[in-house]
């Protein structure tokens, strides 16, 4: 046992030296181990959950690279810029908040997990002005199916069909240089950008759920710090919760290059 | 059974990953606007390894942590790259049949 | 230890401490959580082998049977399939025996984390609840592998079916990350990993694939789900996907998870053949490293499904020449079980009893998988009653068998009744043969062309007129395996009314969760300070007023 690595843990301030030790370990040590092992072992099932969407990334770009390099002209690069720095900005703000808990600072805890929690409705923001657009374009795989959904049309439901706005997908590939396309050849193409954006839209939509529930699990410890639940003796929710956060930005530092990068 | 130290980083620290990350962002920005062939790939994949790696070194506190840990997520990665490249040495090996049938219809 | 069997007022056991609905409903305790999910996979167990004896009935003669299309006949199937994987098998072993034994063997107070456990719970019956709703809908009839593009355009509600699994899997992650911790961080101060009780080697080999293999299955039926409701484009062809891929995602998941039904079951043979051969295990570390082995190995076998599906020669290759290697592992534990039981004093309680039958009937099932695992028979017997026969010899022969072992071995020790172990044999008796008939007539058929999931082989008697005589064998096996199965149900439940009251120790077992009373106290006495040997049985001897085994110093 090494425990005079965490002298602040040993001896307990407001509650009692084992306020917070559940009765079934036997040193706050061996719990606050136990807790970041398993948050660990849960960041590396993330690695993998995601992990099947790059695999589908990565086949259908190796097997057509050419509408990979068409897609991402479909995507904002400054505003995929721009939620890159939010998200690495709340990662830094989300660092310095467990320093904080871990010197006992708690008006400091406060401010910077505040910080970190509006950079992710920031990002969600920029996200949801993203999505817009490609709705106005039509863009969005099985738009037709979700537009009827919401419409409660009298009508049958409509195929599963990738439709985009032909004017501005043919606009975009000239602006490529691929003025006149037959219509098998646009076709084609059209098929192939549906997958892309297919792959487009469950990753981000993915990544996108993950930060909604980061903001939740960082509100949730927020309203703890406000409370006073956490000091340097006890900061174990603090710690995972960065934890996941910092997992859900590192994800996002592979998909920017990957989705709006390539070419 | 080890115990790993709740290390405290000095803000220094975390301000210069987070100056490196941003750098890094522009670095990758900029390049894409470069037309580098099939380096493309590998350079901003190359960033973007190295900016993950600062976060989960730093950020993350891998660096002062158990290696346990460390193990653990680096077994992810792995057996994420095993099941990408056995998935896409198939893909690309069937693909041709089946782009040969996509043309015979 | 000694001193908490002996003592004149032993402390309440953990069924009625703390008593009350609520305190089981609400309980953190891992022993209460092992048993409630005994009691949701049993009934699971139930609701599958029903569906195999209306599948059992249908094929018993040629021509429709019970069901008039093939419609209805998928249906039946697939709920057999998913039903006895996703909800009885993965979760049957290491969630309800395992979360029953784990900390008690370890000398820990509960796993690491009792919430997560609990939660566990609820998720599995949430999955069921699903599972209960595509019943009422139907079901699906798409099989247990839902296959795209057929699973994203049918009728049936597969997207329920698809939530139901999911909701699963993340009770198996949860179950994994709660074993995998414990195992790492609660080990007792004397309890170095090489002193582990191999069942935990074991268990830990599962929790490994449990995390790992799963979040895969996780994204592959949500994409699945997407595909299916607004068309995504990646596994659909119609919509420029790829169906191989969907094949490749399942079975990233679905070929380790063989490992996570039959792992589990290892360790517990592996436990009782010691026990019942009153000799110390043989090759500690091999069966030990043969657990990782497999769970690692395992990994890298997942296109010996799809011989025949359109992937490339490479890589089948490749996944051909994997799949004998991770017979090695297995083979390696078959061997030090022999060696084990070599010159033992072999004693034929039920546990044992299933146990033999284990390695026999896994021993099938292992070799008829090579024939599967190389590239030229496959083509042959793909698709054919030869697979059923050879998973079914893997999952029933193996891991159900494993399973009933573990329920035999520990029964006394969850509920503090002692069984009639006559009954028992007698019901281990009828489970061998009856399976052996169902199952074994299934290699001749399919190895002769009968296709699987076919309901009607009229037209298969021009050239083959056996088949209907084989298949009559093999209902009737099958009715005979499944009342087997009742009269395990029937004795078991049977002790808890007549049965004596069960010892601390009634199989003279060593490892930690036979040193305390049966049932074992709300609070789970601590380990030893010196935690010796769990395979030295010399120390124990009969005691005849205790009627169970006492450690003689
Ligand atoms: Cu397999």
């Amino acid at each position: 046992m090494t425990e005079s690595h965490i002298p602040n843990m040993q001896e307990g301030n407001d509650g009692g030296p084992d306020a917070h030790l559940a009765h079934h370990f036997s040193s706050p040590a061996q719990q606050y181990d136990a807790a970041r092992l398993g948050m660990w072992i849960f960041l590396m099932t993330e690695i993998l959950f995601f992990g099947g969407l790059f695999c589908a990334y990565a086949v259908y770009r190796a097997n057509n690279p050419q509408i990979f390099v068409d897609g991402h002209r479909f995507l904002d690069k400054p505003l995929g810029a721009a939620n890159t720095v939010l998200l690495i900005f709340s990662s830094l703000t989300m660092a310095l908040a467990v320093r904080a808990v871990q010197l006992g600072r708690r008006r400091w805890l406060v401010g910077l997990l505040a910080i970190t929690i509006l950079c992710g409705l920031a990002f969600l923001g920029v996200k949801a002005i993203e999505y817009k657009h490609k709705w106005d374009h039509r863009m969005v795989p099985g738009q037709a199916r979700i537009a009827y959904w919401f419409s409660r049309g009298e009508t049958s439901e409509p195929l599963k069909k990738f439709q985009p706005d032909e004017a501005y997908v043919k606009e975009r590939l000239a602006q490529a240089g691929f003025e006149d396309l037959d219509q098998a050849e646009y076709d084609q193409r059209v098929k192939h950008l549906g997958t892309y954006m297919g792959i487009y839209f469950s990753l981000t939509g993915l990544h996108a759920l993950h930060v909604v529930a980061g903001i939740v699990a960082i509100s949730w410890i927020l309203v703890g710090a406000v409370r006073d639940r956490f000091g340097s003796n006890y900061f174990t929710p603090v710690d995972l919760g960065g934890l996941y956060w910092h997992l859900v930005d590192m994800i996002w530092i592979y998909l920017f290059p990957l989705l709006y990068l390539i070419h | 059974m080890k115990t790993s130290p709740a290390h405290i980083v000095e803000v220094r620290v975390l301000l210069a990953v987070f100056a490196a990350l941003i750098m890094l962002t522009v670095v990758t920005v900029a390049v894409s606007y470069f037309d580098l062939g099939a380096f493309n790939l590998v350079v901003a994949m190359s960033i973007a390894t190295i900016k993950a790696a600062l976060v989960a070194f730093w950020f993350m506190h891998l660096r002062y942590d158990s290696g346990l840990h460390a193990f653990i997520f680096l077994v992810g990665v792995a057996f994420l790259g095993f099941f990408l490249i056995i998935t896409m040495l198939d893909a690309v090996t069937y693909h041709p049949a089946v782009q040969t049938w996509e043309q015979s219809k | 230890m000694d001193m908490m069997v002996s003592s004149p007022t032993p402390p309440k056991s953990y069924l009625v401490d703390p008593p009350g609905l609520r305190s089981w409903l609400l309980t953190r305790d891992h022993k209460r959580i092992g048993l409630m999910f005994l009691a949701v996979i049993s009934a699971s167990l139930a609701l599958g082998a029903t569906f195999a004896l209306l599948i059992r009935t249908e094929l018993t003669f040629p021509g429709p049977t019970i069901v008039s299309t093939g419609h209805i006949y998928n249906r039946l199937f697939t709920l057999h399939g998913t039903i006895m994987i996703f909800l009885f098998i993965i979760p049957s072993m290491p969630a309800s025996l395992g979360n029953f034994v784990l900390p008690l063997m370890l000398g820990a107070k509960d796993v690491a984390f009792p919430r997560l456990n609990l939660a566990s719970l609820y998720l599995y019956v949430g999955g069921l609840i699903f599972f209960l709703l595509v019943l009422v809908l139907g079901g699906v009839d798409t099989g247990w592998t839902f296959y795209a593009p057929y699973s994203t355009s049918t009728a049936a509600p597969v997207v329920l079916a698809v939530v139901g699994v999911f909701i699963l899997g993340f009770s198996s992650i949860f179950t994994g990350i709660n074993f995998l911790v414990t195992i790492h961080t609660m080990r007792p101060p004397g309890m170095g990993w090489f002193r582990m009780p191999l069942f935990l080697w074991a268990l830990y080999g599962t929790a490994i694939i449990q995390v790992l293999a799963t979040p895969i299955l996780a994204i592959t039926l949500l994409l699945l789900a997407v595909e299916r409701t607004v068309g995504i484009g990646i596994f659909d062809p119609a919509l420029g996907g790829d169906p191989i891929l969907f094949q490749h995602f399942f079975w990233f998941y679905s070929h380790p998870a063989v490992y996570i039904m039959i792992l589990p079951a290892m360790g517990i043979v592996t436990e009782v053949i010691c026990v019942f051969s009153r000799k110390h295990i043989f090759g500690y570390k091999f069966i030990a490293y043969s657990s990782l082995a497999i769970a690692l190995i395992g990994f890298l076998v997942w296109g010996h499904h799809m011989f025949v599906s359109g992937q490339s020669p490479l890589v089948g290759m490749i996944f051909s020449a994997l799949t004998f290697a991770v017979a090695i592992p297995s083979a390696i534990k078959v061997f030090n079980w022999l060696a084990t039981m070599y010159k033992g004093s072999i004693g034929l309680a039920p546990p044992m009893c299933f146990s033999l039958m284990f390695i026999a009937l896994f021993g099938i099932g292992g070799l008829t998988g090579l024939f599967l695992g190389s590239l030229v028979t496959n083509v042959h017997v793909h698709d054919t009653a030869f697979v059923v026969a050879h998973f079914h010899y893997t999952m029933a022969g193996g891991a159900l068998m494993g399973f009933l072992a573990g329920l035999y071995y520990w029964w006394p020790k969850m509920t503090g009744r002692m069984y009639n172990l006559a009954q028992g044999q007698i019901s281990a008796v009828l489970i061998f043969v009856g399976f052996n008939f169902t199952y074994f007539p299934q290699f001749i058929v399919g190895s002769r062309g009968m296709p699987r999931r076919y309901f009607d082989y009229t037209r298969l008697l021009d050239t083959h007129p056996e088949f209907t005589f084989y298949q009559i064998l093999s209902t009737a096996g099958g009715f005979l395996f499944v009342g087997g199965l009742v009269m395990v149900a029937f004795v078991l439940l049977r002790s808890l009314f007549v049965g004596r009251k069960a010892p601390a120790n009634p199989w003279g077992a060593a490892t930690l969760e036979w040193q305390c009373s049966s049932p074992p106290p709300h609070e789970n006495p601590p380990a030893p300070a010196n935690v010796g040997d769990c395979y030295v049985f010399d120390d124990f001897c009969f005691d005849e007023s205790a009627q169970g085994y006492v450690k003689v110093p």
